[in-house]
């Protein structure tokens, strides 16, 4: 069926392009692969691969005609490498489709992804590079009436590796610029969104009476005026038993999501302050699968850091319960002054706050007694209700980070961080409780570079973070050649000198070379990977430990 | 069936070669600084070069690249009348950073955010920084995957290669 529909879009795009003489539209895509050997490393536990080389590759193309659209994805795991789920395997094309647009009306069928509001109650995306990739199959329909008013509506199936949910998904959603539709000149500009989607699953489970139709709906405001900016979120999911479906563990309880952000910002400064408490929110494709299921997005309230260590312990939303803040401030001190000195000094600081919900109030159905309860809860159950704020529920996530960065001279540039993190590694991992408690870390980073001629410029960093628990401390340094505008060339050990281990006390080295031109890069390395965690769309996944060569081709046409 | 699907591919992308001379931007909206939307088909230049940039807050290399073209952007425009579009493919989880890092930066650059990554699918774009140079009717006729120092030069080598 699939690659029957898959021939018929691509003698389509063959007949339009025939047919079509003078602008005959265009087609454009990008391939990307992805190859890495598998060698045995005992002494940091990667394992061979029988295979010798795993491969994953990609490539998609879309083809344009004025305003109608058609493409599709060739995806090949053979077999995937071993940081990806193994149940992509093989070949196939998945994803597929086409759209046109007339009169303001938007028509997609096949494939899309889509995304309401914020994501609280729906997003479907992709991330190939990590291995996430829900995309819908179905209708999508998107239109505008006036100005400003903007509406959609969509029903389909959501995406996990190779197959398809048994849920069926349907969503619409409005969305109105009053500025826009009401053609308002006030300075303020408002925007409201309402979204809703309900899945449908048939109840097929003879112990339990299970919901067929769960519905999750989401209010949205923006509010902006000059440098201020107001953007709110609350959403409402109801009834949903979900995973394994046991007495004790079906939760019929609603669940809701609420996320609030209020920034400022004028030339040279800048500040961001936000919250969201989460309360029994996840929302999957199946009720009775795993969290690859996943089709919302509770979008993780920390900084997304990029320096190594910095990432090494990362935060990801709880959706069963979590309350959190965040403050984000941007300084650029100006030109000329003490400390900005001649080219200027950018600051940025960051703090995050994740903590379980707590406390609550407990309802007695047979004497409609309300009683107080005390500690932490996970979130919302039949029984009890946890309270709006946490200010002592158990701490899950804290980052205090701040990065300084100055153009010294013409040749040097240097950027400096400071951080403090505190990971609770027994929830955040899904271990047992009292396993590994909390890891406190203490991280500094130099970053420097230095342009030795022109397009030759050397970078140098070096990373240290202290750690008791964990796997306690860590060094990095890593020094980067690149000749600009073709090629670099990078080497980095990360060493975990401070492991209470002595026996994984171990260096991981790597070498890489890269060379660009134009729309393609190719890069080479070899070196080991360490074994860790990372996180994508709420789904965090452990990393096996490798050892190998590694080659990585991006062509985008 | 294989056979029959490699060698359609193939007279597909032969078909391509022959008519993808003059590529143009796709119809895709983005969504605004002031919450609204733009299609990016409607961006404008008077006639002169524009250069597009993909970036998210989270990307060092992009920061690079646009602070390094933020310190001589002015003498670009002086001199070849570029503009520069910094589209940010940021999603709901740093969105809210995109405009207090802009202006805190002091950038004067067009910047728009694609927060589900439509945009960046459409221009086939799989890694940031990606950026493309669009000459005076719109049509893409550069492109440069990464940032390392010193790229910038190459790009105004490219810019003035359309200024007139």
């Amino acid at each position: 069926m699939l690659k029957k529909i898959t021939y018929t879009f691509i003698l389509s795009f063959l007949t339009l392009n025939s047919f079509a003489q003078n602008n005959s539209g265009e087609i454009h895509g990008d391939f990307d692969l992805n190859m890495q050997s598998y060698q045995e490393d005992e002494i940091i536990g990667a394992k061979a691969a029988d295979e010798i080389i795993l491969n994953n590759a990609y490539l998609n193309i879309n083809y344009t005609k004025g305003d109608f659209t058609a493409g599709l994805r060739y995806e090949s795991y053979l077999n995937a490498l071993m940081d990806f789920d193994d149940s992509y395997k093989g070949n196939g094309i998945p994803f597929r489709y086409a759209s046109y647009t007339i009169d303001g009306l938007e028509v997609t069928v096949g494939n899309y992804y889509e995304q309401v509001g914020s994501g609280l109650i729906f997003r479907s995306y992709e991330n190939k590079g990590l291995g996430a990739d829900n995309a819908m199959d179905g209708i999508r329909l998107k239109y505008s009436p006036l100005k400003g008013i903007y509406l959609k509506s969509f029903i389909g199936k959501s995406r996990t590796y190779f197959t398809y949910s048994e849920g069926i998904i349907r969503g619409a959603d409005a969305e109105v610029n009053l500025n826009e539709a009401l053609n308002l000149k006030t300075k303020t500009r408002i925007i409201i969104g309402q979204g809703l989607v309900s899945r449908f699953q048939a109840d097929i489970n003879p112990k339990f009476k299970l919901p067929q139709n769960v519905a999750a709906y989401s209010t949205r405001l923006n509010i902006i005026n000059g440098g201020w900016n107001y953007s709110g979120e609350y959403a409402v999911k109801l009834n949903d038993p979900v995973g394994s479906l046991t007495t004790e563990g079906n939760n019929y309880a609603n669940g809701n999501a609420l996320m609030s952000s209020l920034s400022y910002s004028k030339r040279g400064f800048g500040i961001v302050a936000e919250m969201h408490r989460v309360d029994h929110m996840e929302f999957r494709s199946e009720r009775a699968q795993e969290k690859q299921y996943i089709i919302n997005y509770i979008p993780t309230l920390t900084k997304q850091h990029t320096y190594t260590l910095l990432a090494l312990y990362p935060s990801a939303t709880q959706t069963e319960g979590e309350f959190g803040n965040q403050i984000d401030i941007f300084y650029k001190i100006k030109k000329g002054s003490l400390l900005g000195g001649k080219y200027g000094t950018k600051i940025t600081f960051n703090h995050s706050n994740i903590r379980s919900l707590e406390k609550g109030v407990k309802y007695n159905t047979e004497n409609n007694e309300v009683g107080e309860l005390s500690g932490s809860f996970k979130n919302d159950n039949n029984d009890f209700t946890p309270q709006f704020f946490s200010k002592n529920g158990e701490l899950y996530f804290r980052d205090i980070n701040l990065e300084v960065y100055k153009k010294i001279n013409k040749k040097i540039r240097a950027t400096g961080v400071i951080a403090k993190q505190s990971y609770n590694k027994d929830v955040l991992e899904g271990k047992t409780p009292g396993t590994y408690g909390i890891v406190e870390s203490t991280i500094a980073i130099a970053d420097i570079s230095y342009k030795i001629k022109k397009g030759h410029t050397v970078r140098i960093e070096l990373q240290e973070l202290l750690a008791d628990g964990g796997e306690g401390s860590w060094s990095m340094g890593l020094a980067e050649y690149t000749i600009s505008p073709h090629w670099f060339f990078a080497v980095q050990d990360m060493y975990n000198w401070g492991n209470h281990d002595v026996s994984k006390q171990l260096h991981y080295v790597n070498i890489n070379l890269g060379y660009l031109k134009g729309a393609n890069r190719i890069e080479i390395g070899y070196g080991k990977k360490r074994a860790g965690i990372f996180c994508v769309g709420g789904v965090c996944k452990e990393v096996p430990s490798s050892n190998g060569f590694s080659l990585a081709i991006s062509s985008s046409f | 069936m294989k056979k029959l699907f490699l060698s359609l591919l193939v007279t597909i992308l032969i078909s391509t070669l022959s008519i993808a001379q003059n590529r143009t931007l796709p119809s895709v909206d983005v969504k605004t600084l002031d919450g609204g939307s733009i299609n990016i088909t409607a961006l404008e230049n008077n006639g002169q070069p524009i250069v597009i940039s993909f970036w998210a807050t989270w990307c060092k290399p992009c920061k690079k690249e646009l602070n390094t073209i933020a310190e001589v952007y002015e003498d670009w425009q002086d001199e070849t009348g570029v503009k520069l579009v910094a589209i940010s493919i940021d999603n709901s989880r740093s969105m809210a950073k995109v405009a207090p890092y802009v202006n805190a930066s002091d950038w004067d650059y067009e910047v728009y955010i694609d927060p589900n990554g439509d945009l960046k699918r459409a221009m086939g774009i799989s890694t940031v920084p990606h950026t493309f140079l669009l000459n005076s009717k719109k049509e893409i006729v550069w492109q440069h995957k990464g940032y390392v120092d010193g790229d910038e030069d190459e790009l105004l080598e490219q810019i003035k290669k359309l200024a007139h």
